[in-house]
This record gives C-alpha cells, structure tokens and sequence, in this order.
C-alpha cells in the first residue's frame, strides 16, 4: 500500500467540524468517490470531529490518499488527548449516549465507512481511523 | 450574528438553508423559527435542504427537534428536496426521522401543507 498524499487538520473548535467536512469533500472528490460514497464519508468525519471537539476536547484529524494496487481510498484519523472512553462496547451500542446527543456517531459513522477501528482507554486520549474506498 | 433567513408566505414559513451549518447556526435558526411560528401563528413550516449536501446526527437531529417544536405550536413542518445521497446516508446513520413530513420540492410540500389545513 501507498500512501500518495497526507496531511493534518487541526480539529479544535465547532467551527473546524466544518473545515474537516470541506477537506474531507475534497480528497474525497480527488480519490474519485462516486457521491454517495463521498456522502456517506463526509457525514461520517463531521459525526468524529464533532466528537473530537466535543468530547476530546480537541484534537487533530490526520488524512492520507492511499494507492492499493490500483485502488485509491481515503483514511483519516481522528485524534485527540482528552479522557478516553472508558467502555468501548458501550460506545458503539446505537443509541448510547453519554450527553444528549442520540448516540449515532460512532456506530453511524462506523457503517458509512469500509474499514473502522477505535482505540481508546480511560485517560489516554482517543483514535478513531475510518478508511474508504473509492 | 450569522442567521439563517426566515421567509413568511402567507401564513407559512420558508427556510431554504445554503450554507454548511455550523452546530450553532443550527442551534439559533431553531430558536428564531420557534420564536417566529408563534408570533405569527404560522400552520406550517417548509425546511428545503436541497442544498445540502450532507446531514449529520446533529443536524437530523435539529430537524426533528423543530418538527416537534411547531407541532406542539399548531405548525406542521415539512422537509423537502433531501438529496437522494443525503436520504441514503441518513438511513444507513441510522437516522430516521419519526414524524417529520418529507416532499420531493416546495411546490409540492406546500401542496400537502394546504391539504392537511383544508382537512382540519
Ligand atoms: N473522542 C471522544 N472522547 C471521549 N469520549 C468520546 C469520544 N467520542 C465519543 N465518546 C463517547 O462515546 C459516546 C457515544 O458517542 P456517539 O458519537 O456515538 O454519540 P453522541 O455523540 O453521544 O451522540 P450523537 O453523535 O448521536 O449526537 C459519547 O456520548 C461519549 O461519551
Ligand atoms: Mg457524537
């Protein structure tokens, strides 16, 4: 695999959920995704940055355009310092929420993607990687 | 402060949102339309979103807040031109809207709105 391009994106404040929409929109579009692809991708970023800013207190979301074998996808990480997530299972019940939002995020963006991976503790930040394929 | 404009037709009101919505311009378009259903007794609410080009949790989410809002206000909201790679993307969220009113464009929501006012 290679890793034709990449990047970062600070993702502090609400105003950069919709910097990480943009961006990811255009190295969705630079990937060549069809549009519901590009969509599904989009709205997945904003339900993990919002996340970040929210309950990581900030972070970063890094992004790579990626080359397999013919293929391009887009991987970005989410990533962020702040308390963790204590039960990982829990999180990624639909519906579970530990504000007032629906508890959709996670488990909704983790079925807008093609790969997802989480991996967080208690104190030790969180890292969420979403990849799509185009 | 950056608003979304609220467009009064007769006793409806139009929203047509254009910008990608920050979570707090989300969160003030709810207020002023609440506010503005109940000053002027308005029976319906039309949201077009065709220009969005992605709803997320959060926005769903101020959607069906406001549906909920106007009912109890005596105000039907409906949402229309949802682009069919937006509606995809909702129902794969897991996102499903219960009791809010779709239509394919404003002319053919308001259509409805009329009928169901005629009705009752
Ligand atoms: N980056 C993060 N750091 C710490 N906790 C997190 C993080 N992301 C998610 N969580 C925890 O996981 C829970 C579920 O997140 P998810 O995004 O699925 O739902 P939500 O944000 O509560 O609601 P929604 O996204 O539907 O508005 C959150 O309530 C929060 O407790
Ligand atoms: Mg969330």
């Amino acid at each position: 695999m290679n890793v034709r391009d990449s990047g970062s994106l600070p993702v502090r404040i609400e105003q950069d959920v919709v910097l990480a929409r943009q961006l990811a929109r255009k190295l969705a579009g630079e990937c060549g995704m069809r549009l519901v692809d590009l969509t599904k991708l989009v709205t997945a970023v904003s339900e993990l940055a919002r996340n970040t800013v929210v309950y990581g207190g900030g972070g970063d979301m890094d992004w790579q355009i990626l080359d397999n074998y013919g293929r391009t996808g887009l991987r970005l990480l989410f990533r962020d310092e702040g308390p963790g997530i204590p039960d990982i299972n829990l999180a990624l019940t639909d519906g579970w929420t530990s504000g007032g939002g629906l508890g959709l995020g996670l488990t909704g963006a983790r079925r807008l993607v093609d790969e997802f991976e989480l991996d967080t503790a208690p104190g030790q930040g969180t890292r969420v990687t979403i990849t799509r394929w185009a | 402060m950056e608003r979304i404009p609220i467009l009064q037709m007769g006793e409806f009101l139009l929203v047509t949102i254009q910008v990608d919505m920050h979570d707090q311009l989300a969160l003030t378009l709810q207020e002023d339309l609440t506010e503005r259903i109940s000053r002027i007794s308005a029976r319906g609410v039309l949201i077009d979103i065709s220009a969005l080009d992605m709803v997320d949790s959060f926005i769903g989410r101020m959607i069906a807040s406001i549906s909920g809002l106007s009912r109890i206000l005596d105000a039907e909201t409906m949402v229309v031109g949802m682009q069919p790679a937006v509606a995809i993307t909702l129902v794969e969220l897991g996102l499903t809207l219960p009791g809010v009113s779709t239509a394919l464009n404003v002319e053919r929501g308001m259509q409805v709105l009329r009928q169901r006012l005629e009705r009752t």
